[in-house]
């Protein structure tokens, strides 16, 4: 039997993933990182935007700090956010930002003197101050209030990723690549680390261990049109899922972006439009303000895919053999700015569709259309990153620790990814420090012999359904009735069909019956759990009868905060079920720091208030009436309190301090 | 109309040493768009489910797919198919200089795992920083000149083009003396030339490159992989004369 045993079992090696790593090094832990595929090429390499962190360095974010951060973070979650975790996050922010540049990433830095931006499709000109000079620059970005966007260039993902990895080698981290977890060892609702498939040779491998996190990115793959990268399935989500004893916390919240380049998908970074590039319609006419007139391009996410999808509606869309699009603009950026800062995006954009964005005029003009880019929801933790079950620890895109809410800003993903590795890597660590592998290697072989007869199983059925079939019309479900705008009748439909398929794909006929490189039969083991995340999805967004963020109903216009504050958990209880029970975990608006209110952009006065808000406003009004004399930090303890390890809780200082 | 493409690609499996390489055909009906991606995902899903290869991003982003495409070492994910003559097949063999998996995919992580051991491609410090302190300024025009080295994705296109080598299968690589240049020309990094030479003052290193320029012509990321190994060597040479 292929036994490896560590004290700390990484799954996953995106930013998340290694930088909880290299805390495990330095408390002194055996740390095994798993990945599908060499850890820099994981996705986290493909963001381009940038990562949010209030220094306030720039002219343009004077003034910034936590509390700006934690208001644009709560507002963009449209509530659903758990604000200690978003209090957390953001203090740890600027911190996770200085720790990379001292690691050399190379962060884009301030030039002192003038310099010529594009605000509101017009040049104006800024002056950075002289002691600003090198410190690091950031942009404007989506539903944020201070150009608070941290990047490098527009290859940010790229290299936060290279340096995280690198500081992982210095410490010689073990790190298997092309691995895939399929399956959770578990006993007495306690998890001992995971079955391994070997994607080169196809054995399978119990890697044992004192603690395991699941750090394994986004599922964006169970739609048709995803920015997410192939590898982007959600498999690790699924077999947490599939223990019984875990929760998906709100599946269904899934982001669009506005921007990726049609028809292949392929994201064009907010960056775009936070560096001052804006969108048209087929008479070119720039028609974000008329819905937006504060915020326009740059209102959060779910805001401006919805009034996309409103404009196409209204019959101004683009028509194109790939059905209609809009356009992305950001010639009137100028040559010079799109080759330095954004030319990712240029060579993305010459390569894929033959276009020059930095020609002027309608010849630079790039094809785009909300799709499929985030997600929200994941693994449910507690504040330290545990999940339901006891040594099973999750951060990241895949965890639904709850920073984001209905909707993550863009740039707070990024920064999500490493700060949960700083903090929820230290809790981990702590808890590998303190605990101890009781299972016993019978136990443990049965766990492996159970896969091992499963994928045995998968071969030898002979039920004549094609599962590249089953997959395609999984995502085609997805994309076309668990979309931008949502209803219950396309919902119910699609609940249905998903369980269907869900029970199609137990009758598999597999054509190729190797055990070892053969796509099809990974294709079935993976189809069979996506199909679990995609009917978690549709059942939590056929029952969750109101508007939160990107969960958009045309039936159900109005954010319900009297019936729907409130986080969606999914559990499988057995395992051959063709749906999860669904469970409500409250928010509790009386220990909120910021009570619901309207969010400075979409639809006004569309919210069904609950008792609570007021009492709790009236409550802080208080507070903050007795505590006149204090400083900005205790009055935020006084309102809502939280704590952090290490000296993350320590004042982040600023230019404007001194 | 739509044109039919032929696509000839290296087969191989070092686990079943007694099946020889060759090469095997298929045939597939060009698609607007179609990218060498969106083709071999294609042919895997309708008529081969063996044919192994290695995406991610699919947007020349991660470094995941590089082959060589008739004679030419690219990712393959920025190929588009329209660009080919459709009147000769569309030959794609792995890349060469890295340990074959199985058919298109090679092992480069293991390769480029070394290698960033080798460089010892991390910031070395004495020096401690306090994370809630303002972070250490670093002159603008230096910190985008340190990003244009760092855009490399470690794709290995410049190793499989290399004459080098094919000659010295231990020799470095432009990827790595541009991590060494990389670092050298880092603030932050207290290494110098001296230090650098212990790590590729040698034939295998810095020394061994021929300046054929097969690594710049084939660079992706379009690093000036010339001008920066002819910067290291400058810089080691001096070190060299000291010695
Ligand atoms: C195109 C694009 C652009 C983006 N741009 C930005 C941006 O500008 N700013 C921002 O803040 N956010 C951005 N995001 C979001 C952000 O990049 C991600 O949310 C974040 O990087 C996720 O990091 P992670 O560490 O959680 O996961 P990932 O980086 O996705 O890493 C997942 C890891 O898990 C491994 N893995 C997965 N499944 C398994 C398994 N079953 N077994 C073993 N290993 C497994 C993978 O190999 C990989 O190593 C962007 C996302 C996309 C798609
Ligand atoms: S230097 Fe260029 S060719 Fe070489 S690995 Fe890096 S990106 Fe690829
Ligand atoms: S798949 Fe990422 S570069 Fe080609």
């Amino acid at each position: 039997m292929n036994i490896i045993y560590s004290d700390a079992l990484i799954i996953g090696g995106g930013l998340a993933g290694l930088r909880s790593a290299v805390t495990c090094a330095d408390k002194g832990l055996d740390t095994i990182v798993l990945s599908l595929v060499p850890v820099k090429r994981s996705h986290s390499a493909a963001a381009q935007g940038g990562m949010q962190a209030s220094l306030g360095n720039t002219k343009m974010s004077e003034g910034d700090n936590e509390d700006q951060h934690f208001k644009d973070t709560v507002k963009g979650s449209d509530w659903g956010c758990d604000q200690e975790v978003a209090r957390m996050f953001v203090t740890t922010a600027p911190k996770a930002i200085r720790e990379l540049a001292a690691w050399g990433v190379p962060w884009t830095r301030i030039k002192a003197g003038p310099r010529t931006v594009v605000m509101n499709a017009k040049q104006v000109k800024i002056e950075e101050k002289q002691e600003a000079h090198g410190m690091i620059n950031s942009r404007d970005f989506g539903g944020t209030s201070k150009w608070r966007t941290c990047y490098s260039a527009d290859a940010t993902g790229h290299s936060m990723l290279y340096g995280i990895a690198n500081e992982a080698m210095k410490r010689d981290i073990t790190i298997h690549d092309r691995k895939e977890a399929i399956a959770l060892i578990h006993k007495d609702d306690r998890c001992y680390g995971a079955i391994v498939r070997d994607l080169k040779d196809g054995s399978l491998t119990a890697y044992v261990s004192k603690a395991t996190m699941i750090a394994t990115g986004g599922f964006g793959r169970i739609y048709r049109v995803t920015t997410n990268a192939v590898i982007n399935e959600g498999i690790a989500q699924a077999m947490a899922l599939e223990t019984g004893k875990v929760a998906l916390g709100n599946m269904e919240a899934i982001q669009f972006h506005p921007t990726p380049i049609m028809p292949s998908g392929i994201l064009l970074t907010e960056g775009c439009r936070g560096d001052g590039g804006v969108l048209r319609d087929k008479d070119g006419h720039r028609f974000m303000p008329d819905y937006e007139p504060e915020k326009k391009e740059l209102a959060s996410r779910d805001v401006v895919s919805r009034r996309m999808m409103e404009h196409i509606r209204n019959g101004k869309g683009v028509d194109s053999p790939n059905g209609q699009h809009l356009w992305l603009d950001i010639s009137i950026l100028g040559r010079k700015h799109i080759e330095e800062h954004l030319r990712d995006v240029q060579d993305i954009s010459k390569t894929f569709n033959g276009i020059d964005p930095a020609d002027e005029g309608e010849k630079g003009w790039m094809p785009v259309l909300p799709a499929q880019h985030y997600s929200m929801g994941g693994i449910r933790t507690d504040k330290t990153g545990h999940s339901h079950l006891k040594g099973l620890f999750a951060a990241g895109e895949a965890a639904c620790w709850d920073v984001h809410g209905f909707n993550r800003l863009g740039g707070n993903s990024v920064s999500e990814a490493v700060v949960s590795g700083m903090i929820i890597g230290n809790y981990f660590a702590d808890y590998a420090l303190d605990a101890s592998i009781t299972i016993s290697t019978a136990e443990i072989q049965q766990a492996l012999n159970k896969q091992d007869a499963y994928l045995d199983a998968l071969i030898n059925t002979d039920g004549g359904e094609d599962i590249t079939k089953i997959k395609i019309r999984m995502q085609e479900i997805m994309n076309e009735k668990v979309g931008v705008f949502r209803n219950g009748g396309d919902l119910q439909s699609a609940y249905d069909e998903l369980k269907e398929l869900l029970v199609r794909s137990r009758n598999l006929t597999l054509k190729n019956k190797s055990r070892a490189n053969n796509p099809e039969l990974s294709n079935a083991y993976k189809t069979q759990k996506m199909l679990k995340l995609a009917v978690c999805v549709a059942k939590g967004a056929l029952l969750r009868t109101e508007s939160r963020g990107a969960h958009y109903r045309e039936d159900y216009l109005k954010r319900d905060d009297k019936n729907w504050l409130k986080r969606t958990l999914a559990w499988w209880r057995a395992e051959d079920d063709i749906e999860p029970d669904l469970t409500y975990e409250p928010i509790d608006i009386m220990k909120m720091e910021m009570p619901p209110a309207y969010r400075g952009y979409g639809h006004k006065d569309m919210t069904v208030e609950h008792k609570d808000t007021a009492k709790r406003l009236t409550e802080i009004d208080k507070i903050k009436a007795e505590n006149q004399t204090v400083d900005r930090y205790v009055l935020q303890d006084r309102i809502m309190p939280f704590e952090l390890p290490m000296n993350y809780k320590n004042k982040n200082e600023r230019l404007g301090d001194k | 109309m739509a044109r039919e493409l032929t696509f000839k690609i290296l087969r191989y499996d070092p686990s079943q040493p007694e099946i020889q390489a060759q090469f095997q055909e298929y045939k597939l009906t060009e698609k607007p768009g179609m990218t060498l991606f969106i083709a071999l995902n294609q042919i895997r899903e309708e008529l081969d489910p063996t044919l192994a290869f290695d995406f991610v991003c699919r947007a020349g982003i991660c470094g995941s797919c590089g082959m060589v495409v008739n004679g030419k070492p690219q990712l393959a994910c920025k190929a588009l198919t329209k660009n080919f003559n459709a009147d000769f097949p569309i030959t794609l063999a792995p890349m060469p200089g890295f340990e074959l998996i199985k058919d298109l995919s090679v092992d480069t992580g293991v390769w480029m795992e070394a290698m960033t051991k080798r460089v010892e491609s991390w910031v070395h410090t004495e020096s401690e920083t306090d994370i809630s302190k303002q972070e250490r300024p670093v002159d603008p025009d230096l910190a985008n000149e340190i990003f244009e080295l760092d855009r490399c994705i470690e794709c290995g296109l410049c190793v499989s083009s290399c004459m080098t080598k094919l000659m010295r299968p231990d020799f470095v690589g432009a990827v790595g003396l541009n991590r060494v240049a990389r670092f050298y020309m880092d603030p932050h990094d207290d290494r110098d030339a001296s230090d650098f030479y212990e790590l590729v003052g040698d034939d295998n290193g810095v020394f061994g490159c021929m300046s054929l320029m097969g690594c710049e012509d084939h660079c992706p990321k379009e690093i000036p992989l010339q001008s920066k190994i002819a910067y290291v060597r400058r810089e080691l040479v001096k070190v060299g004369l000291k010695r």
